[in-house]
């Protein structure tokens, strides 16, 4: 049985596909048969994301509609051998993501992967809901910004409400706080949310902070998925949080910066 | 960073404070909202209209709530008549 993840924030452009990379990359790079799933139909970006868009054949709704078998529209990671990107249509409407095709594809999947990452797009329509409703555990990415903090917890209510499992009166989606672009210099500046003041809102369990880091936008820029940038902080950030989503302790890091001498304070107005 | 921004930044600090506080606000309100039956603001609506017949009463002063106690819900009215 795959462990099936969605990776979920409500509002958009606050790093979900980032995430989804990242995470699956690093389940995988430790030996879990991953496949990553991009649910944003008509708006498909994963496989950019992931280097692999010259590689797109077939594609999520092909396998739904029965155009194409799995196998031939999973593009198998170049760089790690137990990754598997299942790439979504750039061109259909997103109701042809239908419950029933869905189930198919993950039970499908379910057969011979460990874990299933759902890669939701922004919103609470149709394909978002798709996204979460089969998923086992929830990574809900959220930046310290109002906006971005509301979202999350509307989210959370739809999971706890309108997913299979919340349906079927099974245990719950399990929830897992994952806070992005989080600038510390900001937090003791009193401009930016701390992770506790978001951890105190939304009240779950915290997977990991990520550091706003400049990596992101160039291995974005390079098809990297930024958790293969190992010397990076925001690499090492999606490292602990992998190790987390395995049960295993890791210290939370980048919460703090490296304490800056008193005149590098006083001359960058910090 | 000039020598005016430096004095500008220390008044905007503390902002993050406001923004907590107003997301705990809004976030309470809408999960007590979450809970409730999608029929609720119609409900509301029609019973304003059948209240406005006898009473000039303007929209806040009818308020509808469903309260859950465990295996019973009650369905709470409250509505404001104004004063004569």
């Amino acid at each position: 049985m795959a462990r099936i993840i969605v990776v979920t924030s409500g509002k958009g452009g606050v790093g979900k596909t980032t995430t989804s990379a990242s995470i699956s990359t690093g389940l995988a790079r430790r030996g879990h048969k991953t496949v990553v799933i991009d649910f944003d139909v008509g708006l498909r970006n994963l496989d950019l994301i992931m280097n692999c868009e010259r590689r797109v054949v077939y594609d999520f709704v092909n396998v739904i509609q029965g155009e194409a078998s799995l196998n031939q529209a999973l593009i198998r990671d170049k760089r790690v051998d137990t990754l598997y990107i299942l790439p979504t249509s750039q061109t259909r409407e997103k109701e042809a993501l239908t419950k029933e095709g869905v189930e198919k594809v993950i039970n499908e999947l379910s057969e011979t992967f460990d874990y299933i990452i759902c890669d939701s797009p922004a919103g609470i329509e149709h394909g978002a809901m798709m996204a979460l409703y089969y998923a086992d555990e929830a990574i809900v990415v959220t930046n310290p910004e109002v906006s971005s903090v509301r979202d999350s917890d509307r989210i959370l209510g739809i999971l706890q409400s309108k997913s299979r499992r919340a349906e079927m009166g099974q245990d719950p989606v399990k929830e897992h706080l994952l806070l992005t672009r989080y600038n510390p210099d900001r937090v003791n500046r009193g401009e930016m949310l701390s992770v506790a003041d978001v951890e105190e809102i939304l009240a779950i369990p915290l997977l990991g902070v990520i550091p706003e880091s400049q990596v992101v936008l160039n291995s974005s820029n390079q098809g990297l998925p930024v958790i293969l940038e190992t010397e990076s902080d925001a690499g090492q950030a999606y490292d602990d949080a992998v190790a987390r989503l395995l049960g295993e302790e890791r210290e939370q890091r980048f919460m703090t910066n490296q304490k800056k001498g008193f005149f590098s304070r006083m001359f960058k107005g910090g | 960073m000039s020598f005016l921004d430096y004095f500008r930044s220390k008044k905007t600090a503390g902002s993050a404070n406001v923004a907590k506080e107003r997301l705990q606000i809004i976030v309470a309100h809408e999960r007590g909202q979450r809970d409730q039956p999608d029929y609720l603001p119609q409900l509301q609506q029609e019973l304003l209209a059948v209240i406005r017949k006898y009473v000039q009463i303007s929209d806040d002063m009818v308020q509808v709530e469903v309260d859950r106690n465990g295996s019973c819900s009650v369905l709470e009215l409250n509505v404001t008549l104004p004063e004569r």
